[in-house]
């Protein structure tokens, strides 16, 4: 049986993943691939949770994060496609509209 | 078996994403993306949850990242973008990354300490989730639904074209 510590360090180390690549990452639609990845360290963590505690909640948690992760990339897109036809670049350099 | 499976699709998932950080293609990236969600669907079979593992393969390896793609396809870059990085910016990321880590490891390990010993058998069954998502958690799953109903709403709204914009 694999101890459900082996998970959880998987787990974290898929978020660190994720924190490095958002912050490296220079166009919009991979920084927002990489907060997907880090939702699925997350789910990671629960569903290892679930099978610890020997209850099901974490399951259905993660059921509930899958579907609020579909909704927000179904907006998080959109708002990328409205950025890149006013901008005509995904560039986060090229984005200063909050910097004076 | 087990644990040779376990390192298999940790590696296979692991690879990936260090792969999309490391490409500067977006195609190749939500490609890479698609096996990392993979094999974790994979790892979540291994966890006893069955039913979450389909759903994540149906719809993050599948729905979620056709979205990707297709927006990739509409943005179409010519070439990948190349990294201008600054230095500082790269260890800034790692520093914050392995600050994090250290912090989650510290909360992990006490979270490990207090669960010990009380593990029961818990195969997530779609009879048993479905049980629980309509009785215990019905509340969260209408509000859920009506989350979905103004995403897609949103999101067309967003995305549509004004009339004299054409």
């Amino acid at each position: 049986m694999i101890p459900v510590s082996y998970f959880f360090g998987l787990s974290l180390l898929l978020f660190a993943l994720g924190i490095i690549a958002f912050f490296i990452k220079r166009d919009l639609i991979t920084m927002f691939m990489a907060v997907e990845v880090m939702l699925n360290a997350a789910n990671l963590a629960f569903i290892s949770l679930a099978k610890a505690s020997g209850s099901l909640s974490g399951q259905v948690i993660v059921f509930f994060i899958i579907t609020v992760a579909a909704a927000e990339a179904a907006i998080g897109l959109a708002i990328i496609l409205l950025v890149f036809r006013q901008k005509k670049t995904i560039k986060v350099e090229e984005f200063r509209l909050m910097k004076g | 078996m087990g644990t040779l499976l376990f390192f298999l699709l940790g590696l296979l998932c692991v690879g990936s994403v260090l792969g999309m950080i490391l490409s500067r293609n977006q195609a190749h990236n939500a490609l890479l993306l698609v096996l990392s969600f993979a094999s974790l669907g994979g790892l979540f079979g291994l966890l006893d949850a069955p039913f979450i593992a389909a759903v994540q393969i149906i719809i993050y390896a599948g729905a979620i990242m056709v979205l990707f793609i297709f927006v990739i396809m509409m943005v179409n870059l010519k070439e990948g973008i190349r990294p201008e990085r600054k230095v500082w910016t790269i260890r800034l990321s790692a520093g914050l990354a392995v600050f994090l880590l250290i912090e989650l490891g510290l909360a992990v390990k006490g979270t490990l300490a207090s669960i010990r010993g009380e593990a029961g058998p818990a195969i997530g069954s779609p009879t048993e989730l479905g049980r629980l998502l309509f009785t215990d958690y019905l509340y969260p799953f209408e509000i859920t639904s009506i989350l979905i109903i103004a995403a897609l709403v949103g999101a067309i709204v967003l995305v549509k074209k004004k009339k004299d914009e054409r």
